[in-house]
């Protein structure tokens, strides 16, 4: 009853464990937190050096010269507009191919296929697709295309496309299933076919989650360099044709260039660097705005 | 004969019931349309396997299991042998997992576990940037900014357990170089830690809160309680996400092929240059002319495609054997 009588030993009491217990809390706690900065540290890190260096070669006439100069050519000298050309073709084509077909292949897995074992089956390989790595769909697309029809930014298309498809699956089929079967249920009622359900209820009320889970994939196929080396090729110069000739992309220019001794080219890499690197945020950050705005249902 | 099938609401024209000939032609060919698209994921891995399976056969007829499996590449001579390879790129994934598991699973348990939601949002938005940011300018970052300063660091710890006898094998020796298998771990593991952190995260965040309530009722600590509660019903999940994030550390390039050195040596010097497969197959294809070299290459890539198959396939297992452990206990 002493206890009792006294509210602020009772709660000392049963919340203090005792020293070491309290202090092993303390340090994981801390360990948690200092796992936090130093995933920090590098991306600060990086961001900085890309910024700080990129910005001083970035300028007008970097963005759109077509030419791009030899490795030993100081700054100023031409510029990266070729390779500018070439990531928006390529990246854009690849989207226009990769998204329809996996939002299609979404709708199939969600709508069409249920438990079936094929749905089953289609599901676990675009799973396993994800993880197949980059380079590969590189090599993949030189063997059955390169080969055959020559160094063009449609191979690069393709592979990108090869990259992004499943990643749009996924991401669409997460998002239609998080709409309510009450949607479909009284479209039917009104005597819909099954297409017109889900391409007038379905996909509208899904397509913030969709919109966004492509944009990301399109972020991440934009800065591949390991899928575009062996089916574009490097050239110098603006090549505007993505069906025939080889092209060039700003991730290839930075690799290329990063591994090149002289200063002009690693300030150009740092350009490019910058370049991409907002290209690929402002993919993000709009994605995020879909987001947040469009977003109907949420898990 | 065939039992009255349980109604579904989303297929009122249901496959084999007697309403199908009444669905329109529009109809059907969306049908067919989706179930194209989702085959050609099918079709796309097959030709993948097939292709590269193909292609990649000179090399395995010529070089043979012994050639396949010696140190010695050497395209000049007509060498292939990719052990060196394979050593480099398990290697860097060691390092990168040694380094990335515990910080990945550290944010993981911070932004589910400690934090409140009004700041895990933000926390998730950086490591979401981590993850944006493409692989080639970590590579340039890496060899251009990291590397040379890691090089001093290296040359430290060399110096210092200079005579120590493990030691000495893993981070002593007299070629420390900053682009080696170590820097490429490094580089590796900030690629990894937004992909094992957020699939981390979405298992740590299904543990019920009935368990946690129940260990923070017994009187346990918050660490306590996620040794206690939160750990075992995700090890599960985390150790998948640790193998997917392994299956993209085997698979990266471009970030490889910067910072790793180039030089195909087995060492167990940490600190010295190597390659890895992925790496190679970057490097070398434009050079490779000759049909064995080029052969090769595939070959390689074939050995990377199977391997991060295996990988994902043995995440997707774990998962799967303790979802059915967790739904008969």
């Amino acid at each position: 009853m002493t206890v009792a009588s006294d509210p602020a030993a009772r709660t000392v009491d049963l919340r203090e464990p005792s020293g070491w217990r309290r202090s092993k809390n303390r340090i994981m706690t801390v360990l948690m937190y200092v796992a936090f900065v130093i995933v920090l540290i590098p991306l600060g890190f990086v961001l900085v050096t890309v910024v700080a260096k990129g910005a001083s070669a970035i300028s007008w006439q970097f963005l759109t010269n077509g030419t791009i100069p030899p490795n030993v050519m100081p700054l100023g000298v031409g510029g990266m507009g070729a390779a500018v050309v070439g990531t928006i073709e390529i990246t854009a084509f690849a989207a226009l191919i990769a998204i329809p077909l996996g939002v299609l292949g979404a709708i199939y897995l969600n709508e069409y296929g249920g438990k079936g074992i094929l749905a089953r089956l289609v599901s676990f390989l675009s799973d396993v697709m994800t993880g197949v790595p980059s380079i590969i769909m590189g090599l993949f697309i030189y063997l059955i295309w390169v080969v055959h029809f020559g160094y063009s930014g449609l191979a690069g298309s393709f592979a990108l496309a090869c990259l992004m498809l499943p990643i749009v699956i996924r991401s669409t089929y997460e998002m239609l299933r998080l709409v309510p079967d009450s949607l479909r249920e009284g479209s039917y009622a009104l005597g819909s076919t099954k297409a017109r359900v889900t391409l007038t209820v379905v996909l509208p009320a899904a397509i913030g989650g969709i919109v966004s889970g492509a944009l990301l994939a399109v972020a991440r196929a934009a800065g591949e360099t390991a899928p575009l080396l062996f089916t574009i090729l490097t050239v110098e110069a603006t090549n505007k044709n993505l069906f025939s000739g080889p092209n060039t992309a700003l991730p290839e220019q930075i690799f290329v260039n990063a591994q090149s001794p002289y200063v002009g080219a690693q300030a150009r890499a740092w350009g490019a660097a910058l370049t991409l690197i907002a290209i690929t945020f402002i993919l993000m950050i709009v994605a995020r705005i879909v987001t947040a705005r469009f977003t109907r249902y949420t898990r | 004969m065939s039992a009255v099938k349980e109604a579904d609401p989303a297929s009122p024209a249901g496959s084999a019931n007697a309403l199908n000939h009444r669905r329109p032609l529009g109809d059907r060919g969306f049908q067919i349309l989706t179930l194209a698209a989702g085959l050609l994921v099918l079709i796309i891995l097959a030709l993948i396997a097939i292709s590269m399976a193909q292609q990649s056969t000179t090399w395995f007829t010529t070089a043979g299991l012994k050639g396949i499996f010696s140190v010695d590449w050497d395209p000049a001579t007509n060498n292939f042998g990719a052990l060196g390879f394979l050593y480099g790129t398990v290697i860097c994934s060691v390092i990168a997992l040694i380094i990335g598991v515990p910080i990945s699973v550290g944010v993981a348990m911070l932004l589910t576990q400690v934090v409140s939601v009004r700041w895990s949002r933000p926390v998730v938005t950086v490591i979401d940037l981590l993850a944006v940011v493409p692989s080639v300018v970590w590579g340039l970052w890496g060899i251009i900014v990291l590397a040379p300063w890691l090089q001093h660091i290296y040359l430290h710890i060399a110096s210092a357990v200079n005579g120590i006898p493990v030691l000495d094998t893993l981070f002593g020796g007299p070629n420390v170089s900053g682009a080696s298998f170590f820097t490429a771990g490094i580089i590796l593991a900030i690629m990894i830690t937004p992909i094992i952190t957020s699939l981390s995260r979405e298992v740590i965040a299904t543990v019920p809160a009935i368990d946690k309530e129940g260990a923070y009722a017994l009187g346990a600590t918050r660490w306590e309680m996620i040794r206690g509660a939160v750990w075992p019903h995700s090890q599960a999940g985390v150790t998948s996400a640790i193998l997917v994030g392994l299956g993209r550390a085997l698979g990266e390039t471009i970030a490889v092929a910067l910072v790793i050195g180039n030089s195909d040596e087995i060492t167990g010097h940490l600190f010295y240059s190597g390659s890895s497969i992925a790496a190679t197959i970057a490097l070398q294809f434009g050079e490779a002319t000759g049909g064995e070299f080029r052969s090769a290459l595939i070959g390689l890539g074939l050995f990377l495609f199977v391997l991060t198959i295996i990988v994902n396939l043995g995440a997707r297992a774990i998962v799967e054997r303790s979802a059915r452990r967790t739904r008969g206990a």
